[in-house]
């Protein structure tokens, strides 16, 4: 739907910052996560999960485990079904079902440390706890790799077999699955008009998406195979779909509702313990409610890719970028994946490019599958591609801004990944931090001040809303996407400004599978542009009803009739002449005038427009022992419109933490033997309130002309632009550059005296 | 197992509840009394999610024993509001927008609190050493400082 711009929209709601409508819930300990919930009869389950990297499961005892008094139930592998070669669509990301489903409880093969194997249903805890350590599983333990860069190599372990896909070039190992090339241009002659070619190899390492609630759920499957579950979840929809095709189930008869979500990032849009839970409960004939520790979480779900990258940019002394190629290796743990599409894809997208090629690969390694961590797969190659950048300008004596002022890709750039742009805010967010303090104030010794943009695609998808208008005059939405970042706010308050009635008059609320049709998940980026869309189509849909009803309460046309402020009125002074009828008094009398009055809306949403940001870092770096200290933190972003500008800024703010955990802590560390050496928060240390300073945050309103107010998704740029300009400060504050995520002390220092 | 019972003051409430020896007080709270305000996040000290205080004391509740309630007073977030009535801070996180997904909020309420009932003036710096055990993974905390910091200013002129 596009922009309304004709005359341009002065808006009454949209753009305020109302109370949220969880916020005293949440307050107040009311709110109802997932392992919140408990049910009459309720089991409690718990997973085993090997100790190994790599090993083939000879055989599984659990005659001992269901032997002990108290135990209802005990799952393996068998317990599912077969699947076929189904390929369910996770929004960011698409994973064959069998996937899924071997990920939940290891068939044949465990591929990493703390992959489940097995699971049990017990009147308690304790209970289920002893019964695990009498399950009997027979390993034989394989060789296993858990780098990317040996993963890649021939002869290395195995980790599943005939999953290369047709496009992958010869000559590789077999864990190369996937392979991908996008670009434009002739990049020899591009690289030959340079004054200055700077070509360089980085690593990231991987990361927890780090959500403070472990994933939880309650599964209540009945005899005649009914069954409900609640869980927190990204997309109850989703969860729905592959638990009943992992369980043969008909989708009409689970019933999935989303608890209230404890953080997600992209991580709870994976699924990890629900169908174990409804497989216990169909076998114990009770509820069973299974909880992950926070040492299953770091060991199961979770991580980001972990890369191994090469940037190759050419300069001309005034800072023309001529050419600009990438070679991205990423690998997304044990299982296919693709995230190094939209790595390749995002790398350069900031720029406009005459020659410009990503290549891409993905390899499987011994560690957890990959779920979608905000923007997935871009952090790493623009923290790789804006480090180079940052580099040239350096060793060219010329200013990094004013250098991607002067390559910026704008309105009619063909992008870097094929389609050309439309209206975009990168030269305006450019222009904001130019002419920001920031940017002027003074550095000490041992200081330094990193920039980097960063670029999100945003996603639309399947949505489906239903409006109520409530006889009292009040109204209730209803949709279908749980709230992650303040979006039942946002929705409420874009059909108050629809309807022309205060925010306080609409409950927004989230439904389960049976009481509304599909919505992808919470993803992408996509819910403030997506339902909030539907929200505003379905509010158009109940106006033209309460129009209809105005003008049979009148006796005029339909057409005669308008909708202006809340109220009904005649058009002009032909349609007649009667007082406004407001949606309260058309609400009143709607049993008298045709019933009760609901719009609705179901689409698959085109039109998100991308999304750029731009983050300025300084810091300091202590010479003596390598730890760096962020002293100043400023966050540019376009939102289009935003629509609770508290909850867009939290989107930056948070966002541009969880890029500064990545770039100065954050890491998945393996040891020799594969296994994971800091699966909690002591040892895997996310920022804490000490580490930083405030994040400010200047929010910038180009119009998305593919929405009615011009909205953009603003979840998942944040975590974009931190890496390279976290790394670009401390790499001017130390004097030598860093090439390697997370710039943790020992590194940094290293750094300092390799350079002598 | 063996159980024991124990007596104690949960909110100003007399309170009576028998525990495992090695149960902890999170345990207790949230699947023996139903008090499912208190968090989770790791069960081992590290997050901050499921603070209480035991006889005024900050304490993870993951991390003490049931047992050791007794004869205690403990407070959980579900004792802060009076009535209806939100406390001047639970308010300031509203109003700042200073929670977004909420898990972590119990804990850092109750941590806050316990900072303002003994320093009412922090500076930011102090106010952020103390809230270093408590991970949020949604704000970046910006916001709960300025939340923290517009309550107890309230609070100071009240």
């Amino acid at each position: 739907m596009a922009l309304d711009n004709q005359p341009k929209r002065e808006f009454k709601v949209v753009g305020t910052r109302p109370p949220r409508p969880d916020g005293v819930d949440k307050v107040t300990g009311r709110a109802q996560y997932g392992a919140d919930v408990s049910a009459p009869g309720m089991l409690v389950a718990k997973i085993l999960r090997s100790p190994h990297a790599h090993a083939e499961i000879l055989s599984i005892d659990t005659s001992a485990a269901e032997a002990l008094a108290g135990v209802k139930a005990v799952v393996t592998s068998r317990d599912f079904g077969a699947v076929g070669d189904t390929i369910i669509d996770i929004g960011e990301d698409s994973s064959p079902l069998a996937d899924i489903r071997d990920n939940c409880l290891a068939r044949g093969k465990v591929l990493y440390d703390g992959h489940a194997v097995a699971a049990v249903a017990a009147v308690s805890a304790e209970v289920a706890k002893a019964a695990l350590k009498l399950i009997k599983v027979d390993y034989r333990v394989l060789p296993h790799v858990t780098d990317v860069d040996a993963a890649m190599k021939p002869g290395a372990p195995v980790v599943l077999s005939g999953r290369v896909e047709e496009t992958v070039q010869r000559g590789k190992s077999e864990n190369v699955t996937h392979y991908c090339e996008f670009g434009h241009g002739d990049l020899e002659s591009g690289f030959a008009a340079a004054d200055l070619v700077v070509e360089r190899s980085f690593t990231t390492a991987a990361t927890h998406q780090g959500y403070i609630e472990p994933h939880a759920c309650l599964a209540s499957m009945t005899a005649d195979g009914k069954a409900d579950l609640w869980c927190c979840t990204q997309g109850q929809y989703n969860v729905r779909s592959v638990c009943a095709e992992i369980l043969g189930m008909e989708a009409s008869q689970l019933r999935v509702t989303a608890s209230e979500i404890g953080g997600g990032f992209g991580g709870k849009t994976s699924i990890f313990i629900e169908p174990v839970a409804l497989a216990l409960s169909r076998k114990a004939g009770r509820p069973v409610k299974l909880v992950m520790t926070r040492d299953e979480v770091f060991k199961a779900t979770g991580p980001t890719v972990s890369t191994s990258m090469d940037v190759k940019i050419g300069m001309t002394k005034d800072g023309r970028i001529t050419a600009a190629s990438s070679h991205l290796r990423y690998s997304g743990g044990a299982f296919p994946n693709a995230t190094v599409d939209m790595g390749a894809q995002a790398a350069f997208a900031a720029y406009d490019l005459k020659a410009v090629r990503t290549f891409g690969w993905n390899a499987l390694t011994n560690r957890p599958k990959e779920s979608a961590y905000r923007a997935p797969g871009a952090p790493q190659a623009i923290y790789a591609v804006e480090s180079v950048i940052d580099e040239l300008c350096q060793k060219l004596n010329l200013d990094p801004l004013e250098v991607r002022l002067k390559n910026a890709a704008k309105k009619g750039t063909r992008s870097s990944y094929g389609p050309t742009f439309d209206d975009i805010g990168l030269i305006a967010t450019l222009e904001a931090a130019k002419a920001h303090p920031h940017l002027k104030a003074p550095l000490g010794p041992n200081q330094g001040r990193g920039i980097s943009a960063g670029f999100w695609f945003n996603f639309g998808g399947n949505t489906c809303v239903t409006l109520n208008i409530n006889t009292d005059g009040t109204v209730s939405v209803t949709e279908g996407n749980p709230d992650i970042g303040g979006s039942r706010a946002s929705i409420g308050m874009m059909a108050a400004e629809e309807l022309g009635v205060p925010f306080e008059k609409v409950r927004t609320i989230v439904a389960d599978t049976a009481s509304l049709g599909h919505n992808d998940i919470t993803d992408g980026s996509r819910v403030t542009f997506a339902v909030g869309l539907a929200t505003i189509k379905a509010a158009r849909d109940a106006i033209q009803k309460m129009c209809r009803r105005a003008a049979a309460i009148w006796g005029i046309d339909e057409e005669a009739v308008e909708w202006v402020d809340g109220a009904a009125r005649p058009s002009g002074p032909n349609a007649g002449q009667f007082p406004p009828l407001t949606l309260a008094e058309i609400a009143a009398v709607s049993f008298q005038t045709g019933g009760p009055i609901a719009g609705h809306h179901e689409f698959n949403a085109d039109g998100a427009g991308v999304s750029f940001g731009v983050h300025i870092a300084d810091v300091e770096v202590d010479p003596d022992t390598g730890a760096t200290k962020v002293l100043r933190y400023t966050v540019f972003q376009d939102a289009g419109k935003a629509v609770h500008p508290d909850y867009v800024e939290g989107q930056m703010q948070g966002g541009a933490v969880q890029g500064i955990g990545w770039a100065l802590n954050e890491e998945y560390i393996y040891g020799a033997d594969g296994r994971l050496q800091n699966a909690g928060f002591l040892d895997y240390r996310i920022p804490v309130a000490s580490d930083l300073p405030m994040i400010d945050a200047v929010i910038l309103e180009i119009p998305n002309p593919g929405h009615p107010y011009g909205v953009r998704g603003v979840g998942e740029t944040g975590i974009v632009p931190p890496l390279a300009a976290l790394s670009n400060a401390v790499s001017r504050a130390a004097g030598v550059r860093l090439n390697r995520l997370p710039m943790s002390p020992p590194r940094v220092l290293e750094a300092i005296l390799s350079k002598g | 197992m063996k159980t024991i019972a124990v007596s104690t003051k949960i909110n100003g409430d007399a309170v009576d509840f028998v525990c495992a020896p090695d149960e902890s007080l999170l345990d207790v709270l949230r699947n023996r009394l139903g008090m499912t305000g208190t968090k989770e996040g790791c069960g081992t000290g590290d997050c901050g999610a499921c603070s209480v205080t035991l006889n005024g004391r900050l304490v993870c509740s993951c991390l003490v024993l049931g047992a050791e309630a007794e004869g205690a007073e403990v407070g959980t977030v579900e004792g802060m509001a009076e009535g209806g009535t939100l406390t001047v801070l639970q308010q300031a996180f509203i109003d700042h927008a200073a929670l977004q997904c909420g898990i972590c909020t119990p804990g850092i309420l109750v941590a806050a609190k316990a900072l303002l009932d003994q320093n009412p003036d922090p500076t930011d710096e102090e106010l952020r050493f103390w809230l270093a055990g408590n991970l949020c993974r949604c704000t970046g905390y910006d916001k709960i400082i300025r939340a923290v910091q517009s309550a107890a200013a309230q609070m100071r002129s009240a």
